[in-house]
């Protein structure tokens, strides 16, 4: 009933969709024909109806004296699939016609999506790339007022990789075990642990934080210790945001093992702890490693956590266990709040290598991900 | 010991299954002992037992977070209720640190606004994404494609914002001119003269859309993906189009999982802080006109008024916290419990 | 007693019938050279087992004489699997399984509440239908896996790998790629390297469940003409759809059976492979030997 509306009108005054390129293949001909979806009366109607929206959103844009490009745009895509679901409707009916518009719609959100993805990545690389220098990475803001040029994240950088390494290190081996308990173990408080598990993934980034200001840094509120901001608190936060993503790709990874494997070893006469150790984590080695490094990934940027629980500061602090310890994402947030070009431009540089590093961890990710896949591993 | 039944010559076959009494007697082998299970002893070996304790412990971690959290935002939120009632902190809209008067209203009615925006734009846009990948996208192309997905639920909040506030503004505000101009009778799109269409609510909700679309398209993708694929085969085999086959089998067949995927992807936005925070400026009164400048998020709130923060003031962004932490925990485990019905159901 | 006059006999209808349906097992001879027979005796009695509930094997006992090869065989859907994993204490991993009866190892009853599954699966091996070797390994290091997961001590790790390798008939065909992946094999070869991985360990007893059926024939001749070797120093149990292998490969066979569909398997008649082929006792036998059936 819902597949064919016009069933009557629509099908015998169709013309069939041009599925197959219209050339016979010869006799003893052994070459695979291709087989297209979209054929000439699709492309031709589709350059109609672009051409037919474009006028549209310029007319428009004439007479309503407007301005604004994405205006143009948007009414020119308007336009595209009005006229695209007349015209395909004319030919064919309107459930070709409404197959066809969404085919189009589909499209559309497809690029869009990598649209927006690409522009922001090009934006901040064209506005960061000025700004980059050897003195960027080697400096701090200790000595540099707020209108003077130079300066660098150097203290930042520091701050990041302390406090990202320490949320690993923790994170990395906990999640993979919490991955163990769910998924091999399976003991009997594994639902609770899952639902645990879920519920953490949804705490808002800026309430991680605040658990560990309140727990462990805040003066005002002296529940546990007075230890103030430090660097050492901000991975606290950090972990709090990657175990649960951690341990749910972990857990992924450990699902796709085949039970096979499980079964051949207990055979062999192999206690169960062997069996995980030497056999299941062994086979999903490269799963978990890509979901680690994406856990990276994923904390390498977060703002809010840090903010209240290192604080950030100009000057260089190594030590990650006392007194606020600047990191990139808090580098970036203050200079943005300082209307100045020349931090706006520091801004800007440091959001550029924030970007760099995420990309990065993702192609090693892939790399990874794909070299487990060629070595015959599970993943 | 073994049994040995001798067996009359001729064998006997019942059409209606029908055993005789007597023949009952034969056919079960007459031993006393009752045919039970017997109980198998499950002996763990030392090292098993210590292996299970420890990674049980590692799962005990995520346990003693949660469970502190509650615990310890609850008490750390006291004073502020202390001082401003908790009934006064929901329904006021106010912000005095020195009295100790805090009121949340304006900023909570913030928070929906901006994410009930985020969602406008995300389900369509993800629904479309994940049709896009799952039946039209090209193979070569699927790969990468999901690989963009990830990649931009990896873009750090920061960069959302800063993007969105230098860059992507200037563009929306040209929308929010339309919808103003054009769309003035509905009361939530209403601009007064004077009023500034920038750093307002609607942007950053627009923007918002896009941090959360990554996790929207993923959960639709998932959920679309378990619709049978001999019922897929079937619609088209009779003769419908691709979109008839969408239609017809993959969307009711998902339905609940994509209304799951739209409540986890409001969930994410309820949460959202940086962004908001570099977009939209600040309001503590509630703003109901969407397209106007200021407006605010609870975690905007948290996130901007703590640096300045003294005392009675530091009690107060940690009950804001507080209330933040449960509406996300309770909208996250209702999309985790209707996405996994979804899933199991099938 | 009543006299019961049973209706007449109808040849090719096995839907149900009055007959008696306690098994008929002949007494297993005794091996006559009993100085050479290695491996173990394993022996079940009376063993039933249940999936959550549903009954799958009524009370089967079988005798599997030491350094012989035993051959279960039938329809599929008879249970001769799930008898198989009760042999080696694979049946109680799945969820809601049950078990009742005994079976002894030379005389110890496996099931005792003293024993350990790791220590009665390590007498005790299995060879699966689908190869599994283990992907993260080097042949190498799959055949010495048995030894490394169960914590054993390895004298002399070459002696062992090449012994083991022979043993499975692989040895001439991999011993200049002991490091190579174990996953670079085709189906036969897999299938003989977790033949090699399971001898390592040195079981009494060697268990396989259908192994040649996810291979071509070539691999599979190879493979029986492994099992008849490995059968004079450790003791086969093979459950088969193939009858034409069970009798080229076994020495003693056990026919299992349902009577209705929904009731649990049994042995339904058990004796020496030449007796059950060539003059079984019981008509199903025989129709099932001839290929009528099943």
């Amino acid at each position: 009933m819902t597949l064919l509306e016009e069933p009557s009108t629509a099908i015998p005054a169709a013309e069939p969709p041009p599925a197959v390129s219209t050339q016979p293949a010869a006799i003893g001909d052994d070459t695979p024909r291709k087989v297209r979806n979209v054929g000439r009366t699709d492309l031709f109607e589709m350059a109609v109806a672009l051409c037919s929206g474009v006028s549209l959103a310029v007319v428009l844009s004439v007479v309503m004296d407007w301005t604004n490009p994405l205006t143009l745009v948007l009414w020119a895509c308007v336009g595209f699939s009005v006229s695209q679901w007349l015209l395909v409707r004319d030919r064919a009916g309107s459930v070709v016609a409404t197959d066809r518009l969404m085919t189009s719609l589909v499209w559309s959100s497809g690029g869009f999506a990598v649209g927006i993805l690409g522009w922001m990545i090009v934006y901040v690389a064209a506005k960061g790339i000025p700004g980059l220098s050897i003195g960027f990475f080697t400096e701090d803001m200790s000595k540099v007022g707020p209108l003077n040029p130079g300066g660098g994240a150097f203290h930042s950088i520091v701050g990041t990789l302390q406090q990202t390494g320490l949320a690993t290190l923790f994170s990395v081996p906990v999640g993979i075990m919490t991955a163990i308990y769910l998924n091999e173990v399976n003991g009997r408080m594994a639902p609770v642990v899952r639902f645990v598990v879920d519920a953490m993934s949804g705490i808002p980034s800026i309430v991680a934080g605040l658990l560990i200001y309140t727990v462990w840094v805040s003066p005002d509120l002296p529940i546990i210790g007075k230890q103030g901001f430090s660097g050492v608190a901000a991975s606290m936060a950090l972990t709090v945001v990657m175990l649960p993503f951690v341990t749910r790709s972990a857990e992924e990874m450990l699902r796709i093992v085949p039970g096979a494997l499980r079964e051949a070893s207990l055979a062999l006469g192999a206690p169960e702890w062997r069996t995980i150790l030497k056999v299941v984590v062994p086979t999903a080695r490269s799963g978990l490693v890509t979901a680690s490094i994406l856990g990276v990934a994923r904390v390498v940027g977060e703002t809010a956590p840090v903010l209240l629980t290192a604080f950030g500061s100009s000057s260089t602090n190594y030590d990650p266990f006392s007194g606020p310890q600047s990191d990139l994402p808090l580098f970036v947030w203050s200079l943005l709040k300082q209307p100045n070009a020349a931090q706006i431009q520091r801004a800007w540089t440091g959001a550029l290598v924030l970007v760099s590093l995420v990309l990065i961890l993702f192609t090693l990710a892939r790399v990874v991900s794909n070299r487990g896949a060629r070595l015959g591993g599970s993943r | 010991m073994f049994i040995v039944c001798s067996v009359l010559p001729t064998r006997a076959v019942h059409p209606g299954r029908q055993i005789s009494a007597a023949m009952t007697s034969l056919l079960t082998p007459s031993f006393d002992a009752a045919d039970v299970p017997r109980a198998i002893a499950q002996q763990r070996s030392r090292a098993d037992r210590i292996f299970r304790g420890i990674s049980f412990s590692a799962a005990a971690v995520s346990l003693l977070i949660i469970g502190s959290t509650a615990v310890f935002l609850t008490l750390g939120a006291r004073d502020a209720f202390g001082t401003s009632g908790v009934k006064a902190f929901f329904t006021d809209s106010v912000w005095n640190s020195s009295l100790g008067t805090f009121g949340v209203f304006g900023v909570l009615v913030g928070t929906l606004l901006i994410a009930v925006v985020g969602l406008m734009v995300a389900v369509p846009l993800g629904l479309g994404l994940a049709l896009f990948i799952n039946e039209y996208a090209p193979m070569r192309i699927r790969r990468p494609l999901t690989g963009a997905v990830d990649l931009l639920a990896a873009m750090p909040s920061l960069v959302f914002g800063m993007w969105g506030f230098f860059v992507f503004q200037r563009y929306v505000v040209g929308v929010a001119q339309f919808f103003a101009d054009h769309l003035s009778a509905i009361p939530i799109f209403r601009v007064f003269d004077g009023e500034q269409l920038t750093r307002s609510g609607f942007i950053a909700g627009i923007v918002v859309g896009f941090m959360i679309l990554p996790i929207v398209t993923s959960v639709a993708r998932d959920v679309m993906a378990q619709a049978p694929r001999e019922q897929c085969e079937g619609a088209l085999a009779l003769g419908g189009t691709r979109w008839g086959m969408i239609r017809s089998v993959i969307f009711p067949f998902a339905r609940s999982g994509i209304v799951g995927a739209a409540l986890l992807g409001f969930g994410r936005a309820l949460g959202e802080t940086i962004a908001i925070t570099i977009i939209v400026s600040l309001s503590y009164q509630p703003n109901y006109r969407i397209l106007t400048e200021g407006s605010g998020s609870i975690a905007q709130l948290i996130a901007t008024r703590f640096p300045e923060a003294q005392g009675l003031e530091h009690s107060g962004l940690v009950a804001a916290g507080l209330v933040l932490f449960i509406v996300t925990l309770i909208v996250n485990l209702i999309a985790r419990r209707i996405v996994s019905k979804s899933r199991s159901a099938h | 007693m009543t006299q019961v006059v049973p209706p007449p006999y109808v040849p090719g209808d096995w839907v149900a019938s009055a007959e008696p349906v306690a098994p008929i097992v002949a007494p297993v001879a005794a091996p006559v050279v009993v100085a050479r027979a290695n491996g173990g005796h394993l022996r079940a009695e009376r063993v039933s087992a249940w999936f959550g509930g549903r009954k799958v094997l009524e009370q089967c006992s079988l005798d599997m004489p030491p350094g012989q090869v035993t051959a279960l065989i039938g329809p599929s859907g008879c249970g001769k699997s799930t008898f198989l994993r009760t042999l080696n204490r694979m049946h109680e991993l799945v969820p809601g399984a049950e078990l009742a009866g005994s079976i002894l190892l030379d005389g110890d009853d496996i099931y005792s509440p003293d024993s350990s599954p790791p220590s009665v699966r390590n007498r005790i091996g299995m060879v699966f239908q689908k190869p599994n070797p283990f992907p993260a390994m080097s042949i190498r290091d799959n055949v010495l896996a048995g030894m490394k997961l169960t914590g054993s001590r390895v004298a002399d790790a070459g002696d062992l790998v090449e012994a083991s390798l022979r043993g499975a008939g692989l040895w001439d065909e991999v011993k200049d790629r002991l490091d190579d992946g174990g996953m670079g094999l085709s189906g036969g070869q897999q299938q003989r390297l977790c033949i090699a991985r399971a001898l390592a360990v040195k079981p009494s007893v060697l268990l396989m469940d259908e192994p040649c059926s996810a291979l071509d024939p070539i691999s599979t001749r190879v493979i029986e003409d492994t099992i008849r070797e490995l059968s004079h120093e450790v003791t086969i149990v093979i459950v088969t759809h193939n009858m034409q292998q069970a009798q080229r490969v076994s020495d003693h066979c056990a026919f299992f059976l349902v009577d209705e569909l929904g009731q649990p398997g049994r042995i339904f008649e058990a004796g020496a492979t030449e007796q059950i082929f060539t003059a079984p006792r019981h008509d199903r036998t025989h129709a099932y030997v001839s290929g009528q059936f099943g």
